[in-house]
């Protein structure tokens, strides 16, 4: 019987969620002897071109990494999902759009003149911007076009399954894998993979009190009691609006989640669960201190939605 | 057409939405551009529900709670107060003006308050606009859902 095919493909991604595929270890080798890969642009050379000439649902299963910047990871994401049979949202930047989708809070055109234009570092006279086509001597030369918002992979073509974190841990990598190798039924359509159903809170061992904040630090301006809570400490910690599955590594370290893992079960909007879970823990009824200790918070926005910006309710900036 | 806002207002079940009652047992005029929501409690109002509404197509929204002081359940309007001190420079980075959301306290027996709420913010929506969404529909949407998968 032939091997079942796998793609692993990445669209706008920092390539940490391909190391993670790596880190799984050996068991990379059973990965590769029970598939056939078929697309995996970090890895190996194939061309989109290959892609094009299969089947549809030739593809028995393909890791989607990344969020949608361009016309070109638009382009691979409906293509992918036309010859896969199942897709998955494989990260943050594929389920919810992470780090790239806090680009979402300017615009394209604000992005340009930042990046090709007002940089201290840029010289552009002739003000010259990034064009779809440009005509030189030998003819047109192409690259994607840079779209206006950026999108999860959901947002573009219907998903599977999501397998969450920034990068998804390896442990829960090889789980996902091991599911599919040994052929066990997978769960319905729309399931995150390799994470639990709780929030971050549940798995973190630290000792939980009466939460009663009056000051917020960030947390180089303190250096927090490894046994305590670190939210009780006044240190933004994003547990109570994460999901779980991470096994708690950055309160292991002493720092305080960051919310990759993504929203919880039965939420629909990550931001707003912690701005919610956080306001009800600041020990002020007077409107004057509230402001105060509000103000504390640096960059509210890049720290509630820091994952998963395009998929919250409303979204980005609005033009 | 004239641009005539569209409000959704969560008014607690103790207060606020007993003084909009008032307002209209006793014929006070208010307008009609404001759907109220009751729900138990301001402190029930989630900052999804806020987000929700504007991401669905309202251009305002009004919270209405027990006076300070005075909540049914002790302090659950003071958890209202402290989520929209937080929630204002959130939608502001979204682009979102901050005179979009209000909240009032409007007791049982402030019917004329209601009204003048509600007529107050009617015409500040009114000045500020349609929020109009990037015309984007809900995130949610457009997308469908997959059918079930045959895995091989």
């Amino acid at each position: 019987m032939a091997k079942p095919k796998l793609a692993l493909y990445w669209a706008a991604s920092c390539g940490g969620c391909e190391v993670a595929v790596l880190d799984i270890e050996e068991k990379i080798l059973d990965v590769a002897a029970h598939f056939e890969i078929v697309l995996w642009p970090c890895a190996m050379d194939f061309k989109y071109a290959d892609v094009e000439r299969m089947n549809d649902g030739d593809i028995d299963l393909c890791l989607f990494n990344g969020s949608i910047r361009t016309a070109e990871n638009e382009r691979l994401a409906k293509l992918l999902r036309k010859k896969s049979k199942v897709l998955v949202a494989f990260g943050s930047c594929a389920q919810e759009g992470c780090i790239p989708g806090l680009a979402n809070l300017t615009t394209k055109e604000a992005i340009f003149r930042a990046n090709y234009i007002d940089s201290p570092s840029t010289v552009n006279e002739k003000k010259i911007l990034p064009q779809p086509e440009t005509r030189v001597a030998e003819g047109t030369i192409e690259i994607p076009e840079f779209l206006d918002e950026v999108r999860a992979l959901d947002q573009v073509v219907p998903v599977d399954y999501y397998i969450p974190g920034c990068p998804p841990q390896s442990v829960q990598i090889a789980a996902v894998m091991n599911v599919i190798i040994e052929g066990k039924p997978l769960p319905p359509p729309g399931t995150v993979l390799g994470a639990g159903d709780k929030t971050c809170c549940d798995e973190c061992p630290r000792v939980r009190k009466e939460k009663k904040i009056t000051r917020f630090y960030r947390p180089h301006e303190i250096i927090p009691n490894p046994d305590e809570c670190l939210l009780d400490q006044g240190i933004i910690c994003m547990g109570p609006a994460t999901r779980n599955g991470c096994g708690g590594l950055c309160m292991k370290a002493n720092l305080p989640c960051r919310g990759c893992y993504g929203l919880p079960p039965n939420t629909v909007d990550q931001g707003a669960k912690m701005l919610s879970a956080l306001s009800s823990v600041i020990d002020s009824q007077d409107p004057a201190e509230i402001e105060q200790i509000v103000g504390q918070i640096a960059d509210p926005i890049g720290t509630f939605y820091r994952f998963s910006l395009p998929h919250s309710l409303l979204r980005r900036v609005r033009v | 057409m004239a641009f005539e806002p569209r409000i959704v207002a969560f008014f607690c079940n103790w207060c606020s939405y007993s003084g909009a009652d008032l307002a209209g047992v006793s014929r006070i005029k208010s307008p009609p551009n404001i759907r109220i929501v009751r729900v138990m409690c301001s402190g029930r109002v989630d900052p999804t529900f806020i987000m929700k509404a504007l991401s669905l197509g309202a251009d305002g929204v009004l919270i209405g709670g027990c006076h300070p002081g005075d909540c049914h359940y002790a302090e659950g309007n003071y958890k209202i107060l402290r989520r929209m001190a937080m929630l204002k420079p959130v939608l502001k980075a979204f682009g979102i003006e901050e005179q979009r959301v209000r909240l009032e306290w409007i007791s049982a027996s402030e019917g004329e308050k209601f009204a003048r709420v509600a007529k107050e913010f009617t015409e500040q929506i009114r000045s500020l606009g349609p929020l109009r969404r990037n015309g984007l529909p809900h995130p949610n949407a457009g997308v469908e859902k997959p059918a079930a998968v045959s895995a091989s």
